[in-house]
């Protein structure tokens, strides 16, 4: 029997607080099939960030199971590569060095660690940086290092917090099309958190939106676009049918907290 | 922790100036822009300017001697001082003592603040007694460290501990909890057994806020050894102090004065220096 690369069953988390009981995610079922590249969108505080980091093992569930390969997950573990929303290089260690870091982390010798933190710091395209220390990078650098350093132990699954949130509006589409030509040459599981929605439609094979309060699967939209994807795909006639879908469905949610929020509500 | 790292941008006032400047042929900078030897020339200035008022003051015969010697009469007296092997008698005791003291502050407040930083218990067990002893004035612990341990060399390590152990321990706490929680996760998800995680993850990073925390309190600790050698002391700079206060020695105790000024600054610069070498990183720069 073949199992799916990841698959969550019946997730809640329940954050209590003083009397206060708030149910953040509420029995989240989803599957990750091997070598597929997921997209969780939701408004923010829809607990899709807290999803990822349970997935991670980060946080602990208040229910349910994560599977890796069919075997539940206990903690953290090198299976799963994170890349943060913040930038989590170590600011005494150059570019390479932070990857190597990671390698070492995980058992590989001194010289193996330089060189395959080598080749994946010239996978992110950054060979003239690799000396270079963090606080000498720009925010994409530091982001394209992080996912070096991620991809660089080889994990099964790899999980993105937003990797791209904090970046300029210019750095980001290109941090978009440099992940987008990396993943398509080297397959791999991905489950991509984001709020942003055209990133979320050009970089994924499915975009699972999230419903608010509690953090609920809304929705799955399939995204049928081919690939490889350039950056002239968000013009795309293909690009606007599901982008209009994952907009709708996202726009649904806000409306519905809107209001629930009793602020006044008009609808175009 | 970190407003050392600013301490050469100019004031507000100099800003004001350098924006009135001619516009020179060199690359516009921000009016906070300064080099770093132009600084250094009016930090000069302004010790020469205070110089000179003081010299005018006892010169025009404005004050008494007796309150305020003249300037050439302070040089002279350190001069002399130094000539006779007082002055640097006095130095190596006081030297030793802040060594001596502020280094078993620094061995016990590292590895407890750290503990305290990681460990939850280990905060709930240590913080509100520190934070209790921290606001006793130390100043009243003279008379008992005097009656338990008497007045030799340990009554004064003890001081000068007292004034700098249980504000170190707090601030090097707070460096550790700076550590981004992100940082350490990523240790977690590279399996990293938690002992690893303090010595390669969050050690490293606290590093730069602990040395900032060890160069606020040496300054303290200069404080608390003058204190010290103030009351029950038989040699040092504060003892000379006293002595020469009991003779109307104006000239000896404000030389002595400016002496303990520049070695705080010295020994201030020294670890600015020490910390650009080993934590340039931190401050954006190149190892």
């Amino acid at each position: 029997m073949t199992y799916p690369k990841l698959k969550v069953e019946g997730v809640s988390k329940v954050f209590v607080q003083g009397r206060n009981e708030w149910r953040a995610i509420d029995d989240i079922n989803m599957t990750l099939d091997e070598n597929e590249f997921v997209a969780l969108v939701g408004a923010s505080g829809c607990g899709k960030s807290t999803l990822l980091s349970i997935i991670a093992g980060l946080q602990d569930t208040s229910d349910g199971v994560i599977l890796v390969d069919g075997v539940p997950i206990d903690g953290p573990g090198r299976d799963r590569g994170v890349v943060f929303q913040s930038y989590t290089l170590m600011p005494w260690l150059t570019a390479q060095e932070n990857v190597a870091f990671a390698l070492r982390a995980a058992g590989w010798s001194k010289k193996d660690a330089r060189d395959v933190a080598k080749e994946h710091i010239a996978l992110v395209g950054l060979e003239r940086f690799a000396d270079r220390l963090p606080g000498q990078l720009s925010g994409g650098m530091k982001q394209r290092v992080a996912i070096a350093r991620a991809l660089s132990y080889r994990p099964k699954i790899l999980l993105m917090d937003e990797p791209f949130g904090a970046l300029d509006a210019l750095t980001r589409r290109h941090m978009q099309e440099l992940l987008t030509s990396i993943w398509e040459k080297h397959r791999l599981t991905v489950l991509f958190v984001t709020h942003d929605v055209e990133e979320a439609v050009f970089l994924a094979d499915r975009v699972i939106v999230m419903s608010n309060q509690p953090g609920r699967i809304k929705e799955v939209i399939p995204v049928d676009i081919a690939r490889p994807r350039m950056g002239d795909v968000f013009s795309a006639p293909e690009f606007a049918e599901p982008h209009r879908r994952v907009l709708k469905s996202i726009r649904e949610e806000s409306l519905k907290l809107a209001a629930l929020d009793g602020a006044i509500v008009q609808d175009h | 922790m970190n407003w050392f790292a600013r301490s050469n941008a100019a004031s507000p006032l100099i800003a004001g100036a350098a924006r009135h400047a001619k516009p020179s042929r060199r690359r516009r900078q921000s009016p906070r822009h300064m080099g770093r030897m132009r600084y250094a020339a009016i930090g000069a200035c302004a010790f020469v300017a205070i110089g000179c008022v003081w010299w005018v003051i006892s010169g025009a015969g404005l004050v008494k001697p007796l309150f305020l010697p003249s300037p050439d009469r302070v040089v002279q007296r350190l001069v002399q001082l130094a000539a006779d092997g007082d002055l640097m008698q006095d130095l190596s005791i006081s030297a030793l003592r802040i060594f001596v003291a502020f280094a078993m502050s620094c061995v016990l407040a590292i590895p407890l603040g750290i503990l305290m930083g990681t460990s939850r218990f280990a905060e709930a067990v240590i913080e509100p007694v520190t934070n209790f002893i921290r606001y006793m004035p130390v100043v009243a612990f003279i008379p008992l460290t005097i009656l338990w341990t008497g007045t030799g060399e340990f009554q004064k390590y003890l001081i000068i501990w007292i004034g700098t152990f249980f504000q170190q321990i707090l601030m090097v706490q707070d460096s550790v909890k700076r550590v981004p929680g992100d940082l350490i996760d990523v240790g977690r998800t590279l399996e990293m057994p938690g002992r690893d995680i303090m010595l390669r993850i969050v050690l490293p990073c606290a590093a730069p806020g602990i040395w900032d925390s060890m160069r606020i309190s040496i300054g303290w600790a200069w404080s608390w050894l003058v204190l010290a050698e103030l009351v029950a002391a038989t040699s040092g700079l504060g003892y000379r102090i006293t002595v020469a206060q009991r003779y109307f020695q104006t000239d000896t105790i404000i030389a002595y004065v400016l002496l303990l000024g520049l070695l705080g600054l010295v020994t201030d610069q020294i670890m600015k220096i020490l910390s650009l070498r080993m934590f340039g990183y931190a401050q954006g720069g190149r190892r």
